[in-house]
């Protein structure tokens, strides 16, 4: 493990950053490396050949936690998307007749001071988490690979420069950047997406950066580069592409600290403002009820989020198991 | 580590930069933000002010002449507060670093033996009962952990204050400890969750070593090779890790203040991020990215102190 961060070095990937959880379970993985790789090298015969990806998702099915994280979420979106479909309930209207009601009755799950619906809120609000979290993770996980893969596949002072920002970036922690930014622009839902993205593309482009200097020497990168073809072929057709498999374990756990970063800036009341609101505002306006025993105003909310970035952590680990395989076959 | 010591110098230089082009970024007339709108009526009076502060310069003069102040210390002057940030981050400093390295040395203390407990048990029941509670405790957002820890042992149980000790010096810390049990518990807990999973695969790592063999095959016990072995070369990399988890440590920090009303530079910097107190922001963004770089870069130093591998391979 090459701690001291010098540039042209042999790539670190399990190096860690903000997001830990991604940069950490990287070393545990290797350990099983052994058997694989004999299977791999022919030493065991593999039975019959299948695709890659086959393999990955067996794998991936395997891991009972994985699979857990994606029914959740698929529940989730389903809940929050379709959910006010079928359920209305007051989320706009200030009703001080019907304010705190406990859960029971018309209201499953009570209202809360303003007196409307907690389920209805719950899932409105769950829509705004989700997109703002998802879409947030893509744009970063986007930014990070061009950074990284142009930065690795050039190398030199480019490269050099390139990374010296990240580090620069990265020594400002996430949530004070946040807040500056979100201090000087005021928050709707697609600055938030922009101010997140822009604060957690980092870890990928570190990651992809380490994964484009293993790839730039390959024979098949070298041959395209005889033949012809541009940089630019060479990053978008064959860099970024055959780093996917980083890429997507860790965009799974971008999305993750991308909706905690949501919560937080919520909670901070400096994130999405009144009367849209996410999880994390919901919560952070239950507070003020809680001491008195209105226990309904954020369990519900403090359950969801919970158990999404649960979700998405375990379907990261999963997907990092099945891509372990993937890269055995290289 | 000469080349080291050049990065790091680069990194702040660069985070210097990016301050000034958030610094920039701000809208409206600083000469307006300073003597109210009413200045508008009288453009010289904009012209002179603009004049003596050096507004009118072009960008780069301006981020000299910024650089230049920032390297005497002069961090600038709150809008709000009406003190130099500087003097505020005097304050406040010292609290942070208390909190933070409380927290940070019982998570250490705490999150060794559940790793090397977790890996030695990999898959078995112990193991994943860590495993989700250390996913859970980092998947529950850290004010929400901070409000219920009030809840149960302040408000149910009125064990401990639900408030941090206040007040302008560090003394109050250690004459009302009790009410600073809370925040450190908080704080330890986030921490915690990062560092257990990291101790796990480093000691997952160390225990496939060819040393382990070689121990276990000249007769050593167990525990003898967990302690005298695989522990001492697992906590190599949880110095680095303390030196990269420290910008992740001083959000939850944030946090843990603001749950606690606990004096400290986090709380200082959400309450003027509310106020927009740009100078006060802008300080205490340099100050940490100066904390951290220094860490990492400390982190590096006592890497290679602690692991001679690293230092015959750099000469």
């Amino acid at each position: 493990m090459s701690i001291l961060n010098v540039p042209p070095e042999p790539p670190d990937p399990s190096l860690p950053a903000e997001g830990l959880i991604s940069g950490t379970a990287d070393v545990a993985a290797t350990v099983q490396a052994p058997e694989e790789a004999a299977v791999a090298a022919g030493l065991l015969p593999a039975t019959k050949p299948r695709s890659a990806f086959v393999r990955g998702l067996e794998v991936f099915l395997e891991n009972k936690l994985a699979v857990a994280g994606g029914v959740v979420i698929v529940v989730m979106v389903l809940f929050c998307s379709l959910g006010p479909l079928f359920y209305h309930g007051n989320t706009t209207v200030v009703n001080f007749a019907n304010e705190l009601l406990p859960p029971g009755g018309g209201h499953p799950l009570g209202t809360d001071g303003s007196g409307n619906d907690v389920l209805a809120r719950l899932m409105t609000s769950g829509q705004i988490s989700l997109e703002v979290g998802i879409a947030a993770a893509i744009l970063a996980t986007v930014i990070g690979v061009l950074w990284g893969s142009v930065a690795g596949y050039f190398g030199g002072i480019l490269d050099a420069v390139m990374m010296r920002v990240v580090d620069a970036v990265l020594s400002i922690p996430v949530l004070f950047l946040a807040l500056v930014i979100v201090a000087i622009v005021i928050p709707t839902e697609p600055i938030l997406i922009l101010v997140i993205a822009m604060t957690s593309w980092l870890t990928t482009s570190r990651l992809v950066r380490g994964e484009a200097l293993s790839l730039r020497v390959r024979e098949y990168v070298q041959a395209m580069r005889v033949m012809g073809g541009g940089s630019a072929r060479a990053v978008l057709r064959h860099i970024a592409p055959n780093a996917i498999g980083t890429i997507v374990v860790n965009l799974s756990f971008q999305v993750a600290d991308a909706i905690g970063l949501v919560v937080a800036l919520s909670y901070l009341g400096l994130g999405i403002r009144s009367p849209e609101e996410d999880w994390g505002a919901m919560l952070s306006n239950g507070i003020t009820y809680v001491a008195d025993g209105y226990w309904w105003l954020i369990v519900p909310a403090g359950v969801c989020i919970v158990i999404v970035i649960t979700a998405f952590i375990w379907i990261g680990e999963g997907l990092r198991d099945a891509v372990e395989v993937r890269l055995q076959r290289r | 580590m000469v080349r080291r010591l050049f990065q790091a110098a680069a990194v702040l230089l660069l985070v210097t930069v990016i301050t000034f082009a958030l610094l920039r970024a701000i809208p409206g007339n600083v000469a307006a933000a300073v003597m109210g709108p009413n200045v508008y009526r009288d453009p010289a009076e904009i012209k002179l002010f603009d004049q003596t502060y050096g507004f009118n310069r072009p960008w780069y003069s301006q981020y000299l002449l910024w650089l230049g102040h920032l390297l005497q210390g002069n961090l600038g002057y709150s809008w709000n507060l009406n003190q130099s940030v500087a003097a505020l981050l005097g304050q406040r400093i010292l609290k942070t670093v208390v909190l933070v390295g409380i927290s940070v040395v019982l998570a250490v203390i705490i999150a060794v033996p559940i790793g090397m407990l977790q890996a030695v048990r990999r898959n078995k029941f112990v193991d994943h009962f860590f495993n989700t509670f250390s996913t859970v405790f980092y998947a529950m957002p850290s004010f929400l952990l901070g409000l219920l820890l009030i809840l149960v042992f302040a408000i149910k149980f009125p064990i401990f204050p639900a408030e941090a000790p206040q007040g302008a010096t560090l003394g109050v810390i250690f004459s009302n400890f009790n009410a600073m049990i809370l925040p450190i518990a908080t704080l330890t807990l986030i921490t915690l969750a990062l560092f257990s999973r990291y101790m796990r695969s480093s000691v997952l790592d160390n225990l496939t070593e060819d040393y382990v063999r070689t121990a276990k095959a000249k007769g050593a016990s167990e525990w003898r090779i967990l302690i005298r072995h695989v522990l001492r070369n697992s906590l190599i990399p949880i110095v680095t890790l303390l030196g990269l988890s420290l910008p992740g440590i001083l959000s939850g920090a944030l946090i843990t203040e603001s749950v606690f009303n606990y004096p400290g530079m986090g709380l200082l910097f959400y309450q003027q991020a509310q106020r927009s107190d740009y100078p006060v922001l802008l300080g205490i963004v340099i100050v940490v990215a100066l904390a951290t770089v220094v860490g990492s870069l400390l982190a590096d130093v006592a890497y290679a102190v602690l692991d001679p591998r690293v230092r015959y391979q750099k000469s």
